[in-house]
C-alpha cells in the first residue's frame, strides 16, 4: 500500500497535494496495465474510473460508421477519463491503449463518496481536473475550427 | 515596426516590378494538394534570400502569388525552391508548371526570420500545415551551426497524417541526438500511432528554458495566436517570438497597400514580426 501511496502521491496530477489527501485517494487506487491495442473503455460503458497514466500512450476515440476517429492521444503523467465526474457516469468515447500502457485507476464512486465526505478534497481534485478539462475544451475548439483545412 | 533581421534585397540593376524569367527544373508533389518547385534562374544569377522570405511567382498568363522560399539559402546555387499549396487559380497554375516550364520571379521581398538572435537560447519551432514551408530555411540555418544555438525543438500540427509536409525530411532530422522533433495531427484514423491533438499542446511538453528561448511561429493565422498564447503561458516573452503574417500581397515593396496590417505593409516590413508587435494587431477583428 505504501508503494501506491507513493505513486499516486508523485504522479504529476496530484503535485502540490497534501499528504493526507493523497493517502486518502490512494485507498481508492489500483496499479493497471493494457497490453498495445487493448480498449480501456468503450463508448457508453459506466464511467467507474479514471486513470493516471504512468508510461504509456492512450487514444480517445470516436467511433464514426465504418472508421474509427482518434481526437486525442494521452501520455505519460496526463489523465484518461472525466466523465465519471458528472451524471450519468458514462463515457462519451473510446479509449485505446497504442502502446504498452502503466496507470493508477481511480475508483469512481470511492472517490466521489470521499469527495461528499470532505469538501475539501473535492476542491482540491477540482482544481486539478478543471484546467485540464479547459485545455481540452479549447483544443477541441481549435480542432472544429479545422485550422489547416482550405477556407474559402 | 520591423525589428533588425538579414534581409538581402534585390540585386542592383534589377527593377522589383519586373519579373526575372526563370525555368521550372523540377516538380515534387508533397501532399495531395502541395507542390515544391525548384527553379532556376535564366540568367544564371542565384537569387540570394535569408529564411522567411518570399518572392512573388508569376504564372504568366494567369497572374502573380505571394509564395515563401522553403529552400536551404546556403545551397542557392543549386535552385531556387518554393512549396506551393493549389489554392487558386494562381497557385494552381504554378502547381501544375513542369521541368522546362517559364516562371516569373519578383523578389526576395520582406523581412525574414531573425536567425541570429537566437544565437546562444533554445530554440523553439511552432509549425502548423504549410507554415513548415517557410521555417524550413531557418532549420536548415540553425542545423548548419547547431553548435551555436542551445536546445532545439520543433513542434508540427497537421491536419492529419496524410497531411505532414516534408515527412521524410522530418524523419530525417528526428533521427538526430540534438533536437527535439513532436508531430502531432488534429484528428486520425487507426493506422496512425502519434500524437493526436493540436500543435499549442506540445508547447508545454517541449524542453526549452522559456526565460532564454526565441520561438519562431508559423502557420494559419488562428494556430499562430494560440500558439503565441501557449508559449506566453510557458514563460517566452513576446519580445522572443516571431510570427510570419500572411496578406494578400501584391506589389512587395510596400507600395500598393493590398497587405496592410495597421501601419505596416506585411510585405515590406514582414512577413516576420515580433509579437511585442503583432500581438495588438491581431487582436483587432477583420484587420
Amino acid at each position: 500500500m505504501e508503494g501506491l501511496e507513493r505513486i499516486v502521491r508523485e504522479h504529476p496530477f496530484f503535485s502540490g497535494m497534501k499528504e493526507e489527501f493523497t493517502n486518502l485517494l490512494s485507498g481508492c487506487a489500483k496499479n493497471v496495465r493494457f497490453e498495445a491495442g487493448q480498449y480501456i473503455f468503450h463508448e457508453g460503458d459506466p464511467a467507474d474510473q479514471f486513470y493516471l497514466v504512468r508510461s504509456g500512450r492512450v487514444a480517445l476515440q470516436i467511433s464514426a460508421p465504418a472508421r474509427s476517429l482518434s481526437i486525442q492521444t494521452v501520455g505519460e503523467s496526463e489523465i484518461v477519463g472525466a466523465s465519471w465526474l458528472v451524471p450519468p457516469y458514462r463515457w462519451g468515447m473510446d479509449a485505446k491503449a497504442l502502446e504498452l500502457t502503466r496507470a493508477i485507476a481511480m475508483d469512481a464512486a470511492c472517490l466521489r463518496g470521499k469527495c461528499e465526505d470532505d469538501h475539501a478534497l473535492g476542491y482540491e481534485l477540482m482544481k486539478r481536473f478543471m484546467p485540464i478539462l479547459i485545455q481540452r475544451l479549447q483544443a477541441a475548439r481549435l480542432q472544429i475550427l479545422d485550422v489547416y483545412g482550405v477556407h474559402s | 515596426m520591423a525589428y533588425t533581421a538579414e534581409a538581402p534585397a534585390i540585386a542592383a540593376g534589377d527593377d522589383p516590378m519586373v519579373p526575372r524569367i526563370g525555368r521550372v527544373r523540377r516538380r515534387v508533389r508533397e501532399l495531395s494538394d502541395v507542390w515544391t518547385l525548384t527553379v532556376e534562374m535564366e540568367d544564371g544569377r542565384p537569387l540570394a534570400f535569408a529564411p522567411g522570405q518570399f518572392n512573388m511567382l508569376t504564372a504568366f498568363g494567369v497572374g502573380e502569388a505571394a509564395i515563401s522560399i522553403s529552400g536551404d539559402r546556403d545551397r542557392a546555387d543549386s535552385g531556387l525552391i518554393h512549396t506551393i499549396r493549389a489554392v487558386g487559380p494562381v497557385s494552381g497554375a504554378l502547381t501544375r508548371l513542369g521541368p522546362g516550364d517559364v516562371i516569373g520571379v519578383r523578389g526576395p521581398f520582406g523581412v525574414g526570420w531573425p536567425v541570429d538572435a537566437a544565437k546562444g537560447s533554445d530554440v523553439v519551432i511552432v509549425a502548423g500545415g504549410l507554415g513548415l514551408a517557410p521555417l524550413r530555411p531557418l532549420i536548415y540555418a540553425v542545423l548548419a551551426s547547431r553548435k551555436d544555438y542551445g536546445r532545439f525543438a520543433l513542434l508540427f500540427g497537421a491536419r492529419t497524417p496524410a497531411d505532414i509536409l516534408f515527412r521524410r525530411e522530418i524523419e530525417q532530422w528526428r533521427r538526430r541526438l540534438d533536437v527535439e522533433i513532436q508531430v502531432t495531427v488534429d484528428t486520425s484514423g487507426e493506422d496512425w500511432y502519434g500524437n493526436v491533438g493540436v500543435v499549442t499542446a506540445l508547447v508545454p511538453q517541449a524542453s526549452f528554458d522559456p526565460q532564454n528561448t526565441i520561438a519562431y511561429v508559423c502557420g494559419p493565422e488562428v494556430m499562430m495566436r494560440f500558439g503565441a498564447a501557449a508559449l506566453r503561458d510557458a514563460g517566452v516573452p513576446d519580445t522572443a517570438m516571431y510570427l510570419s503574417m500572411e496578406r494578400n500581397m501584391k506589389c512587395g515593396v510596400g507600395l500598393c497597400g493590398h497587405c496592410q496590417l495597421g501601419t505596416a505593409f506585411v510585405c515590406r516590413d514582414g512577413p516576420v514580426f515580433r509579437n511585442d508587435v503583432l500581438r495588438p494587431l491581431m487582436a483587432v477583428k477583420e484587420l
